[in-house]
């Protein structure tokens, strides 16, 4: 009974992502055909290689790669940056208090349950202003800018856990704002940082929204593009190739959640639940 | 006269802590710029005419009133009701099922809880095209039960209008489920064993244990999930766009995606604004109280 019910959840789960694979390789006669839970009968690399290399997006014909470094050349830096300029905020905020810093913390905090859609006007006009409207250095401020609540609130809450004495015995050295920085508090942070870089990197990656608004289309970050391929309205719906380049899209932030599996259920348990 | 005097006594004020000041500046910057400041700026031209450019003429709640004679907001609110209610409702409902059998210390947990979540890692984008692909009505689930047999199976969400929203509600559980189960479980485990133990021995049943005693004591773990799943469900527009981009007609329109619309693609920028600003509405109304008591009011030692 309850192995029961908790493999028909499985099941419930699996069975999307098992269509994918099946449908991928599949020839499209033999999707016409077939239903799509049946395996494929002649397995067929074909349409993994063209949503790669050929799907056509708009003009652009050269699939998903272009996407894919696309959103390479957004997410590393992004990520570097935001958890570079969170991590030094936090640890202001924790050790370094000054008057009125809670004030902005707040807004900050608050600001980051605030429908995107009541801020992305004013961003328009804040990068149009600096002439980096529809540029990838755009992009990567506006990811950088986002990321802030939630990380500065993650390190906050870390480096406030870290034993005071440290901190103070530092001090009492002579060891300034940066050094107490660079040498006792980031050596120490390292599952803090790796939870931030897996929080990042799948959300930087998974963005849709931010990358349509922001970026003109030989930007477009790949789940732009992937709809774009998937929705475009003309010619025949080549299913198989679609569910490749789903796959595809999906495999980056797959792959870090595999590989860092605990940590990555850590990261959000420990970003949402504690306060 | 004065800045002489603080030059000649103990340093400004404004100068103490300068590094920890310098080191906030990218925090103060956003929460003052963008988050304040563009909350604001939208606010106020949420007032005005602007039609392709933003500017200041104002005409007072004109584009209120037309966001409400808009038959496809209309439909965008209560698309967006039905879709928060039940995704509220089912989530909280599934993902605490699936914690308290999780919890009951099963083999493979650690492969079960992978299967769960997995789809929390894809986004939106991904969930809906997947979705998308499964509900289709010539090739997915309903094509495959009436090969087997049942010709006068009916399922196709998707393209039915008065259906559509559950077929969103679907895919957004199906991404969704898998981060609730891990949070309430974690809540799981930080209840007290002996509270198991005493409540064995009263003899109290396990579903009243739950209900009674388990449930109440994870209030905070409660607030945050709810918290999390409701700003989502405000926010939901990638899923839409994927999933059905609005249709079948307008059947399937949310508020966020009225906002980008208007913005970007209609050029009525004041519309965009109005639209927004209601959307910000409902969030204060409900998410703030609840963020504030959260992350807000509580000081950490």
């Amino acid at each position: 009974m309850l192995y029961g019910t908790l493999i028909f959840a499985a099941l419930y789960y699996l069975l999307p992502l098992y269509v994918m694979v099946m449908t991928s390789l599949k020839g499209m006669p033999e999707i016409r055909l077939g239903n799509i839970f049946a395996p494929p009968m002649e397995i067929t690399f074909e349409p993994w290689v063209k949503a790669w290399s050929q799907a056509c997006t708009g003009l652009n014909c050269d699939g998903l790669s272009r996407g894919f470094w696309n959103s390479v050349r957004i997410t590393v830096p992004s990520t570097l940056i935001s958890i570079l300029i969170a991590s030094v905020n936090g640890y202001a905020l924790a050790n370094w208090k000054f008057k009125g810093a809670d004030i902005f913390f707040t807004i900050l905090i608050v600001g980051a349950f605030i429908p995107y859609q009541v801020m992305i006007y004013p961003i328009v006009i804040v990068l149009r202003e600096m002439g980096i409207y529809g540029t990838l250095t755009g992009l990567i401020l506006v990811h950088s800018i986002f990321g802030m609540p939630i990380l500065t609130l993650l390190f906050r809450n870390y480096f406030t856990s870290l034993p005071e004495e440290l901190f103070k015995a530092a001090r009492i050295d002579g060891a300034g704002f940066w050094q107490i920085y660079f040498r006792i508090m980031l050596p120490m942070s390292l599952p803090i940082f790796v939870v931030a870089m897996i929080l990042q990197i799948t959300g930087i990656w998974n963005d849709f929204l931010f990358g349509v608004v922001f970026t003109r289309p030989e930007y477009y970050p790949m789940t732009v593009q992937l709809n774009n391929i998937v929705n475009s309205v003309q010619g025949v719906k080549e299913y198989n190739v679609n569910m490749a380049a789903t796959l595809l899209t999906g495999a980056v932030p797959l792959i870090v959640y595999f590989v860092s599996g605990r940590l990555f259920v850590r990261g959000i348990a420990a970003g949402a639940v504690k306060g | 006269m004065t800045g002489q005097k603080t030059h000649a006594g103990r340093p400004n004020k404004l100068f103490r802590n300068l590094n920890a000041k310098i080191a906030s500046i990218p925090m103060i910057l956003t929460a003052v710029v963008i988050f304040l400041g563009g909350t604001v700026w939208t606010i106020t031209y949420s007032f005005t005419n602007s039609k392709l450019l933003p500017r200041l003429k104002f005409v007072g709640l004109d584009q209120y009133d037309r966001l409400w004679d808009a038959p496809r907001w209309v439909i965008s609110i209560q698309n967006l009701a039905i879709y928060g209610i039940l995704m509220l409702i089912f989530s909280l409902v599934i993902g605490f099922v699936l914690a308290a059998l999780m919890d009951q210390k099963i083999r493979f947990e650690n492969t079960f809880r992978t299967i769960y979540l997995y789809p929390f890692a894809l986004s939106f984008i991904v969930t809906g095209l997947v979705w998308q692909w499964v509900l289709n009505p010539e090739y997915g689930i309903q094509s495959v039960i009436r090969a087997a047999g049942w010709t006068s199976f009916d399922f196709d969400p998707l393209y039915t209008a008065d259906i559509v929203i559950y077929g969103i509600l679907i895919a957004a559980l199906w991404q969704g489920t898998g981060l609730v189960m891990c949070l309430l479980l974690a809540g799981l485990r930080g209840i007290d064993e002996d509270i198991w133990k005493a409540s064995r021995i009263d003899g109290i049943p396990m579903w009243k244990t739950y209900l009674f005693i388990v449930i109440p004591m994870m209030r905070p773990v409660f607030i945050t999930t709810l918290v999390i799943i409701a700003s989502g469900i405000v926010r939901v527009y990638d899923l839409v766009v994927a999933q059905t981009s609005g249709g079948p007609g307008i059947a399937s329109e949310v508020p966020a995606k009225y906002v980008y619309d208007y913005m970007f693609q209609a050029q009525n920028l004041g519309q965009g604004f109005a639209a927004s600003t209601m959307m910000l509405l409902t969030v204060a109304i409900i998410i703030v109280p609840w963020a504030y008591l959260e992350f807000g009011g509580r000081k950490r030692a």
